[in-house]
């Protein structure tokens, strides 16, 4: 095993109190003294502070980016505005998802944001397209809440203007940096690429609002739940199709229809026929968490799914879960059992999110 | 009454064969916001190391073990209604059980106050 990474901010995250863990091969802040539910609370009510510098961040540069980003994923990119940002996934030949992503058109050049885990395969796979692939040594932190336009813009007063899904450079405290408005915790908020040398003073600065706290991948977890998106490696990996998964929103119509992408004839065969499973929310009838990989079964005992990822959800005040479940049992309302611990406990199928997205469109 | 404790972070206010049992501030802590406390019933018979109950926090599930064998007598049903209270107050009126202990000289086997303080150090 190689000594896990530690980003620009991992001194910050000590001196702040912050438990320490290894995540993807980063030493990364699960929570602070605040606790999971506070901070989860916290970016909900006001504004939280992620340090999400173990994500891949890189720049394509060269010819036809966008015609190119389209051989490996179903996403249109070809009209893609400049300075605007969109999900996406790259497919494998069977239609599974390889990683989900960010891609945003920055004029010049695209900039991408793929998940830690994931970082050498999404860049070599890249590699693989005839662009120059840049990794960027830089930090990148979100700000996300319902505060998180009054934070950013105090010091960045563009970041108003910005949005959902926007992107733009911008001076922060004589600094060049990327702001975008998007995140993972379902609330309005931005991400924003820091150079690694001004990246603890920024933040420093950034803290001294008093609606921001630091947040740490345990809050992140759970925001990310109830806000129904998925987690990759849990709730989308190499096996689940994006039709299975319910992202048909982020392959759009001239996409679906024409293909051109991996994993074309099933991805477009489930699009016509309906996927034998479906990615939905579970929500547990008691108190007892159903975590990733409890099995969900129907009134009759027979095993009709199983939970890919669970938790509590701070907001929601109970038990959430996500999990792929058989088509004709996946309808908003279906009652059906969790196997906990060898006893079946009752659960509801519903529509996600658990907590409304807060975006601003 | 002496308080004993588990490897397994559990505490024990023993009286002749009865006792307390609970989880300790130590552990308390460790796990974080406890979301959901499941717990045997009073007449329940359990014995060394058997799953007594589970305490779920934000983070995740765990196992509560018997530190011996035993009876409960009574569950504190306040916790599963309010789970987080174990994390108010772990080793006072958050206590799991009351129990009627089987063998009293299996609590030679458990820490006592130093020797713990020693363990979590």
């Amino acid at each position: 095993m190689t000594e896990p990474q530690k980003t620009p901010l991992y001194d910050l995250h000590v001196e702040l109190g912050g438990k320490m863990v290894d995540f993807a091969g980063w030493m990364m802040p699960v929570n602070y003294a605040l606790g999971v539910a506070g901070e989860h609370k916290q970016c909900r009510e006001k504004a939280a502070l992620f340090d999400v510098s173990h994500m891949g961040q890189v720049e394509l540069r060269g010819e036809n980016i966008a015609e190119k980003l389209e051989t490996i994923a179903p996403s249109a990119f070809t009209k893609l505005p400049e300075n605007k940002a969109r999900y996406t996934f790259f497919t494998n030949p069977d239609g599974g998802i390889m990683d989900d992503l960010i891609v945003a058109n920055a004029g010049d050049h695209f900039f991408v944001v793929v998940n830690a885990s994931m970082r050498d395969q999404d860049i070599n796979h890249m590699r693989g397209l005839d662009l120059a692939v840049v990794e960027l040594d830089r930090a990148l932190i979100a700000i996300q809440g319902p505060a998180a336009e009054a934070v950013v813009s105090a010091v960045a007063p563009v970041a108003a203007e910005l949005k959902f899904m926007e992107t733009t450079i911008a001076d922060l405290f004589g600094a060049e940096c990327r702001i975008s408005r998007l995140g993972y915790t379902g609330e309005d908020g931005y991400e924003i690429s820091i150079p690694n040398a001004r990246v603890v003073d920024i933040t420093r600065e950034f803290l001294k609002h008093q609606d921001l706290e630091m947040a740490g991948l345990g809050a992140r977890d759970s925001l990310r739940l109830e806000a129904g998106l998925c987690l990759y490696g849990n709730d989308i990996d190499n096996g689940t199709s994006p039709v299975e998964a319910q992202l048909n929103w982020a392959m759009q119509k001239r996409r679906r229809e024409e293909g051109g992408f991996p994993g074309a004839e099933r991805i477009q065969r489930e699009l016509a026929e309906g996927p034998a499973r479906k990615l939905c929310g579970i929500k547990p009838e008691g108190r007892a968490p159903a975590r990733r990989g409890v099995e969900v079964a129907d009134k009759d005992g027979n095993v009709i799914g199983s939970i890919s990822s669970g938790g509590f959800g701070p907001t929601y005040g109970g038990p959430v879960s996500m999990g792929y479940i058989a088509t004709e049992f996946a309808e908003p309302g279906t009652e059906v059992d969790l196997l906990i611990r060898g006893k079946a406990m009752p659960a509801t199928i519903i529509k996600l999110p658990f907590v409304q997205q807060n975006y601003k469109r | 009454m002496t308080t004993y404790y588990s490897e397994e972070h559990e505490w024990l206010e023993v009286d002749g064969d009865t006792a307390t049992l609970g989880i300790t501030k130590h552990a308390a802590e460790a796990l974080g916001e406890i979301v959901f406390v499941e717990l045997k019933e009073a007449g329940d018979t359990f014995d060394k190391d058997d799953e007594i109950g589970v305490v779920e926090s934000v983070k995740a599930a765990s196992e509560l073990y018997a530190p011996l064998a035993g009876e409960v007598t009574e569950a504190n049903s306040t916790l599963e209604d309010n789970p987080g209270s174990v994390n108010e107050d772990p080793e006072g009126n958050a206590w799991f059980y009351k129990i009627k202990i089987a063998d009293v000289s299996e609590l030679e086997s458990l820490m006592d106050d130093a020797a713990y303080k020693a363990f979590i150090a």
